[in-house]
């Protein structure tokens, strides 16, 4: 039975291994850097909000998390006509978006939370030209999905890549990832830059008691490590008298 | 002071109480660290209330506004993340404590004669709990709670001639609605907490009446006049006990002594707590899943349904069985054993110490089913999982069968009369 049991055990990793998703980046995004929360929000009031919204999220609870004073944040982060105190809604109709693209764009509040910071990070840089799609353009991570590559004046055109291998005897036409057409605003670096401090504001919105909840369970911790000491040394003061 | 103590005293037993049950009662001197989950389990209960409490200040039970007021509470509400986190992580670890609770229960032969209706209770408490959690797990209406709630939902429908309408009955509604929504936050917050508490209360009456179980299995109570006066425990023990029963010297008082005991099994715990609370809550999409970040939608099936991990052997169990009504039968089956488990062993030594061997290796046998059909019920289906899911399904109605049969005549080790550090 033992062997059955380490059997069973075993199979799951052999099965996990064949799975078909494409491989994540790593996105190293820090909670701490106010500078690309800031670089991040900017991307997004400018990209993303004109569909998306934040609809769990207000202004001015953003401008204090990410150190940006509410005048600035006025001129260069809040550009819909709503008030500082207010959510970050989107203009755009539901029922009209959801005509346009299929669905309405779903809200980015929790995305971080849904979808795991790696994975925007690996799909916002995986856009491709694909005629045969209705917005002209497909995704690696994301296959078919719905949505236009908005942010394709940064990038610059992107472009599957193959290369003619020999394989078993036969050419055959292998990708090789993706490039672009070298007319976008930035260079390679520089979009994996934007997108990562993007993919950083969307973490902070998800959760933007993080850094928060860290530093007082540090102090938690370290108050409950104190109070171990003392009742483990009360305990053992208890327990020497009685008999073994 | 004193005055107004006997007044009181005389009007409401205060003293006597919490001599009889807390501060006088008489422990085994050897409870191990397998002990100390009945404590952990009610901090954990009270931790539940409490913050519950907090919660449903803020928290609104409709379909348009459940998960937007989760959001607020966790944005908005002045630590209402610390709230909501000590909650949905005790949850959790609820369920952790329990289950070990159980398994200590069955390692230490816990279950056995006199202690048959501590364990029902206890079997009580934990289906109380399953509902509970169940149905709070609804409340946040994101996709997994409104999903999860369709699946279970829809295993009463397997019942005959009346499972649809019951299923209508259950819900409200003919869907999973905001009408469920609301039944389900009452139940959650007002029917099942009380169930849950006075099933506490009955557990620990119970308890008290035959007294605690420990490693050994040895008994610390023996007739009145059958112990020497040198054998009969130094520690003042209450009445209550000792009119009864000469108590042997292998006991301590609750107090101070387990007290001091389980609060340093309680700050370790609180110290795994509080480190998943403040920097994981989301315990890697186990104790908080991600796909119910994302709010309820009845057009959109998420690609993989699962329950929190709790519940998954459960569901394991429920998918091997390839007709739906035969599987919920099976499911309700693998829970509903459980209630007998006094009854189907029939050994006579309590814990697997002083058992046989066959025993050891079939309770760590039936762990590691229950582990491997949680893990199967939590992952996505495959095919292979199917056949394992069976063959672990079987396997733990097995354990059962097998305990019956060799504990009627088993081979047991001398069990010693005192008990040892």
């Amino acid at each position: 039975m033992k062997k059955w049991l380490a059997i069973l055990l075993l199979v799951p990793t052999f099965a996990f291994a064949a799975g078909a998703e494409y491989p994540n980046d790593h996105a190293d995004i820090d909670l701490t850097d106010q500078a690309s929360l800031q670089r991040g929000a900017q991307t997004f009031m400018n990209y993303c909000l004109g569909c998306h919204q934040m609809q769990y999220q207000r202004y001015q609870r953003t401008f204090r998390d990410i150190g940006v004073p509410d005048e600035l944040g006025d001129k260069y982060l809040r550009f819909t006509g709503e008030k500082v105190s207010d959510y970050m809604t989107s203009t755009m109709p539901e029922d009209d978006s959801a005509t346009w693209f299929g669905a309405a764009p779903p809200d980015l509040t929790l995305v971080a939370r849904v979808r795991g910071a790696d994975w925007i990070y690996t799909y916002l840089r995986t856009f491709y030209v694909d005629e045969s799609r209705p917005f002209g353009v497909n995704n690696l991570a994301f296959p078919n999905a719905g949505m236009p590559h908005v942010l394709q004046d940064l990038q610059g055109t992107p472009r599957l890549a193959t290369e003619m291998k020999m394989i078993d005897g036969d050419m055959k036409e292998l990708s090789v990832g993706l490039r672009t057409d070298g007319d976008g605003k930035l260079t390679t670096e520089e979009y994996d830059e934007t997108i990562l401090d993007l993919v950083n504001f969307l973490e902070y919105t998800g959760e933007p008691s993080r850094l928060q909840s860290e530093s007082i369970g540090k102090g938690v911790l370290i108050f409950i490590l104190i109070f171990f000491v003392f009742v483990y040394l009360l305990k053992k003061d208890y327990w020497k008298d009685v008999k073994k | 002071m004193n005055g107004f103590m006997s007044w009181i005293e005389q009007r409401i037993p205060v003293m006597r109480v919490a001599n009889m049950h807390a501060i006088q009662y008489p422990a085994p001197k050897n409870m191990n660290f397998w002990y100390i989950f009945g404590f952990l389990a009610t901090i954990v209960l009270v931790n539940q209330i409490i913050t519950g409490i907090w919660l449903t200040m803020s928290y609104e039970p409709s379909a348009e506004r459940a998960f937007a007021s989760v959001e607020y509470i966790m944005r908005e509400v002045n630590y209402g993340w610390l709230i909501r986190y000590m909650h949905s992580t005790g949850a959790s670890a609820f369920f952790i404590v329990v289950y070990l609770h159980m398994f200590r229960g069955m390692m230490y032969g816990s279950y056995q004669k006199p202690r048959e209706l501590l364990w029902v209770f206890g079997m009580l408490i934990y289906l109380a709990l399953m509902a509970e959690a169940f149905m709070g797990y609804v409340l946040p209406w994101g996709q997994m709670s409104y999903w999860g709630a369709q699946v279970i939902v829809s295993l009463f429908s397997a019942i005959p001639v009346i499972g649809p309408d019951l299923v209508e009955w259950i819900q409200g509604d003919y869907v999973i609605s905001g009408a469920t929504l609301n039944r389900f936050f009452a139940l959650h917050v007002i029917a099942l907490p009380l169930v849950i508490v006075i099933l506490v209360f009955l557990h620990i009456i119970a308890l008290h009446e035959v007294g605690s179980n420990n490693p050994d299995g040895v008994n610390i109570k023996h007739k009145k006049g059958s112990l020497a006066e040198e054998d009969k425990t130094v520690y003042k023990i209450h009445e209550h006990y000792t009119d009864k029963y000469d108590i042997i010297d292998d006991v301590v008082p609750f107090f101070p002594h387990i007290v001091l005991k389980d609060l340093v099994a309680f700050s370790v715990f609180l110290f795994g707590f509080c480190y998943i609370m403040f920097f994981m809550p989301e315990m890697g999409g186990y104790f908080l899943e991600h796909p119910n970040f994302e709010v309820a939608n009845p057009y959109k099936t998420p690609a993989h349904i699962f329950p929190v991990w709790y519940f998954t052997p459960y569901y394991a169990i429920l998918k091997a069985v390839p007709d739906k009504l035969f599987g919920v039968l099976t499911m309700f089956g693998a829970i509903a054993v459980l209630f007998a488990l006094p009854w189907i062993d029939r050994g006579k030594v309590r814990s697997w110490r002083y058992r046989c061997g066959l025993h050891k290796v079939n309770l760590l046998a039936f762990t590691a089913v229950f582990i491997f059909l949680g893990y199967l019920g939590g992952t996505p289906q495959e095919n292979w999982k199917i056949i394992a899911s069976q063959i672990a399904t079987i396997m733990y109605f097995a354990f059962f069968v097998l305990l019956w049969i060799y504990s009627g005549k088993e081979k047991t080790k001398p069990v010693p009369e005192r008990i040892t550090l």
